[in-house]
């Protein structure tokens, strides 16, 4: 089977990437910019300034105000989405195919001259601390970034917190944030994906004309930080006693995105914790003993060894019982593995399920980023049915095994304990 | 284009043809809901739904799950006030698994007392998990103040006591019921023939035999006549507050005038309740964004005015910045709402808020799971007619119908407010 996108990449002479491909499906286009400038670019004693940067860098440029901006926006029922992950900084939005070139011109300009100015700062600043106070109060949240932080100990940025914390938040200045942005911010780190009812010789042309200017330094090269897998098990708690259900996080360090073993690694993982409501996980915790709403696996294979976490919510009564479940299972994936047919349902599952991903313009969008990112290749979807193929119940049970144990297992629980 | 048809059972069929992508869409919707539940069977509607998961007479129970997976396919459910709906999509290859997943849905499933107990602890496990979010927590409390006779009242996972006492009789009484062929509108959007697809369900539903209309609640809420307040104070480290207003239902003429009323105020939030929730409403220049988070009163505001059969609430929704008294924050909200009640909006207002709603109406129907998801919505609560007619009627809206609603709904008399007093966490 060959979905075949096809999309279009194209660089600019300074370095920008431009990556289009032509939908019909509805009059609108989703616009998918990308700057390698996630939290890891993070200065060491300012974690969180990447997230500060991305909630005030779209209120005011050299040439427009804040409300300039909003009024563009609000004017044609766009929504702007600035989001920062461990690698990226991307801002993201839909637009009616009419407003196309108004909108790239736009977010250009957010991109390259933000002001910051101190009144838009101080008042994000104030959302921020509002956010993090929020997650103190999320056992979700503090499951899952206690997690990390177990996993990743400092200084290794996996394992800091992408919002950082409300000291340094409040404490950041414009300054730093405008310093930041001079030094991370650069064409040649830049990739610009364009998905819609837009034709594509009107697409290299606009972005061409906003994005042909920018001049910027090239940021240096971050160096990769050495992640070591953990040699014991641990569990940390964090009682949380105003909360009537508890959040399990257990989790694993694994591998990197460019590992040839990642294919057999996200067979492993969708079986165990993914396919139909879960998997194995699922089967077991949620569906045979009914002791969750939620429980799954997800895999995040990234530049440096990502983590495989599970997730579970549960009752205070139930946690002893779905640890212990996720250890059985665990232990079952290791010492006798997948079978040929769980790994087939998953296999045949994820390349018959790539067209439902790449129904709507900011799904293409989405898988032409990470696609760009990860240096995939622009054919990466019609290869993903032999990449998959390829993997061998031995491959996915390897990877099961070198990965997961339930002796060397971190696990948090935070809630009602 | 629509292609409509009803089964000699009753069933109501819906059919579009979308060649986008090779895939298809199936929606089943039952015109039941949480207002169709009585005292001590409070989240029934939403129960009923996970049981529909399990084994039926002609799908072995460790069976169900992997059917539409070979096919790409995802599959779900949900259940709110006025219905309970099924879908999938996956390949269109799938189209006659998925028709025949439907149908046994509506017929065959089992109800298992050993599936009956597990699931009452995945039910509570959600309802706890949903307590967990002091948001939420509130929204609920608020709507069960708002309303105080109707049953839009309780709330649709339902009332923990009612989950531990609630049988399988009861399960499987609701079931045969309200599942039956003349409660549905079976729905298919994809790339599909449009009369392969209507041969087909027939085919799958035909013989299903029709059913006794279910009896409907009568009760009508009664005017509320004066403020209403509830506080709740748990430990906790954010305040929110939320103000709820009687609001019109779907068919009224006045629906359309608070949703461009709601989208001057915090944005155009969208019509798809499965799908607008992902996409932010475009809000920086809206009213409220401006008042209360650009003044650093509150992080967040947000309307909800969403599409219902009968007249439910609107609901404005902030979440106080740190430090921020919650007195303050609902000062300034209704200093504004009193504002638009007294003074109407703009022209400049209205042209906005008519092209952020045009466009979340096409945002919002960029899948064929999205627009099969409005088709089935709407004929559930209304009519696909309604669906259809969204953008004239939104266009017809006058600034005096936007003033005439802003000073029916935002009186103090039809409000209920609700404060989350976060005490502090030992």
């Amino acid at each position: 089977m060959s979905s075949g996108l096809a999309p279009t990449r194209s660089a600019l002479p300074n370095g920008a990437v431009l990556l289009s491909k032509r939908t019909r499906a509805t009059p609108s286009v989703t616009i998918n910019i990308a700057v390698r400038a996630g939290s890891i670019c993070d200065p060491a004693d300012a974690t969180g300034a990447m997230f500060l940067l991305s909630r005030v860098i779209d209120r005011g440029t050299t040439t427009r105000s804040a409300d300039d901006i909003a009024e563009a926006l609000d004017s044609r029922g766009i929504s702007l989405g600035v989001t920062v992950a461990r690698h990226l900084f991307s801002l993201i939005c839909t637009c009616l195919t009419d407003d196309f070139a108004d909108v790239m011109t736009l977010l250009a300009d957010v991109i390259q001259r933000p002001t910051l100015p101190e009144p838009e700062l101080a008042m994000r600043k104030g959302e921020v601390v509002t956010s993090l106070r929020q997650d103190e109060d999320n056992p979700g949240v503090r499951a899952s970034e206690a997690l990390m932080e177990l996993l990743y100990p400092a200084p290794h940025p996996y394992g800091r917190r992408i919002k950082g914390t409300i000291p340094i938040a409040e404490g950041l200045r414009r300054e730093q944030l405008l310093a930041l942005h001079a030094a991370r911010f650069a064409p040649c780190e830049t990739s610009v994906v364009v998905v819609g009812d837009v034709d594509p010789g009107e697409v290299e042309s606009v972005v061409a004309r906003v994005f042909g200017g920018w001049a910027a330094p090239n940021p240096p090269a971050l160096p990769a930080s050495p992640v070591t897998a953990s040699t014991g098990r641990r569990r940390v708690v964090i009682p949380m006693m105003n909360k009537a259900q508890a959040d399990i996080a257990y989790g694993f360090t694994t591998l990197t995105r460019p590992d040839p073993s990642y294919y057999a690694c996200w067979l492993m993982n969708h079986a165990f914790g993914q396919y139909s409501m879960s998997g194995r996980l699922g089967d077991s915790i949620r569906e045979r003993q009914g002791m969750a709403y939620y429980v799954y696996s997800m895999l995040d294979a990234n530049v440096m060894e990502g983590p495989l976490s599970i997730r579970a919510g549960v009752s205070a009564a139930n946690i002893d019982r779905a640890v212990e479940s996720i250890d059985e299972e665990v232990d079952k994936l290791v010492t006798k593995g997948l079978t040929q047919k769980e790994l087939d349902d998953s296999r045949r599952f994820l390349i018959y399920a790539m067209p439902r991903a790449l129904e709507t313009n900011a799904g293409i969008a989405n898988y032409l980023q990470t696609a760009e990112f990860f240096d995939l290749g622009l054919d990466f979807d019609s290869r993903i049915p032999d990449l998959l193929n390829a993997v061998t119940l031995d491959e996915a049970n390897a990877v099961a095994r070198k990965f997961l144990s339930v002796d060397r297992a971190t696990v948090v629980v935070a809630g009602p304990v | 284009m629509i292609r409509r048809a009803v089964l000699d059972n009753g069933l109501k069929v819906l059919v579009q043809e979308e060649h986008t992508a090779p895939l298809a869409s199936v929606w089943c919707w039952y015109k039941v809901g949480s207002k169709d539940e009585r005292a001590g069977q409070t989240g029934v509607s939403h129960w009923v739904e996970h049981m529909n998961f399990k084994g039926t007479t002609n799908i072995p129970r460790d069976q169900v799950k992997g059917i539409i997976e070979q096919f790409g396919g995802s599959w779900n459910g949900y259940t709110w006030i006025d219905q309970t709906t099924y879908l999938q999509t996956a390949s269109k290859e799938a189209l006659d698994r998925m028709l025949f997943i439907e149908s046994e849905r509506m017929a065959n499933f089992l109800y298992h007392p050993d599936d009956c107990e597990s699931e009452r602890n995945v039910i509570i496990s959600e309802l706890q998990g949903g307590e967990n979010d002091p948001d939420q927590f509130l929204d609920q409390e608020l709507v069960a103040t708002a309303f105080k006779a109707h049953p839009y009242r309780h709330p649709t996972i339902g009332w923990l006591s009612d989950l531990q006492t609630m049988t399988r009789d009861d399960l499987y009484g609701y079931y045969r019921r309200y599942y039956i062929p003349n409660n549905a509108t079976l729905v298919i959007v994809g790339d599909v023939d449009t009369d392969d697809a209507l041969r087909r369900a027939e085919q799958h539903f035909g013989r299903i035999a029709v059913g006794e209309t279910p009896s409907r609640q009568q009760t009508v809420e009664p005017e509320q006549t004066g403020e209403r307040r509830v506080t709740i104070r748990k430990p906790g480290t954010t305040a929110y507050l939320k103000a709820a207003y009687h609001a019109p239902g779907v068919t009224d003429a006045g629906f359309y005038a608070l949703l461009v009323l709601d989208a001057v105020l915090s944005g155009a939030y969208g019509m798809n309740l499965w799908s607008s929730f992902r996409t932010p409403s475009p809000q920086r220049s809206a009213r409220l964004y401006r008042r209360l988070v650009r003044q650093g009163l509150a992080s967040a505001v947000n309307g909800s005015l969403l599409p219902t059969e009968l007249p439910f609430v609107y609901i404005i929704s902030a979440t106080a910045t740190d430090g921020t008294p919650l007195a303050t924050v609902e000062s300034a909200l209704l200093e504004e709402l009193d504002a638009v009640s007294a003074q109407g909006i703009t022209p400049a207002e209205l042209a906005k808020a008519k092209a952020q709603l045009k466009a979340r109406l096409v945002f919002d129907n960029d899948s064929v799971t999205n627009i099969a998801h409005q088709l089935g919505y709407f004929e559930t609560i209304a009519s696909v007619d309604v669906f259809n007619d969204l953008m004239p009627r939104i266009a017809a809206v006058t600034l005096e119908q936007v003033a005439t609603m802003a000073r029916t709904v935002f009186g103090a008399s039809n409000r209920t407010v609700g404060w989350f007093d976060p005490l502090p966490i030992s």
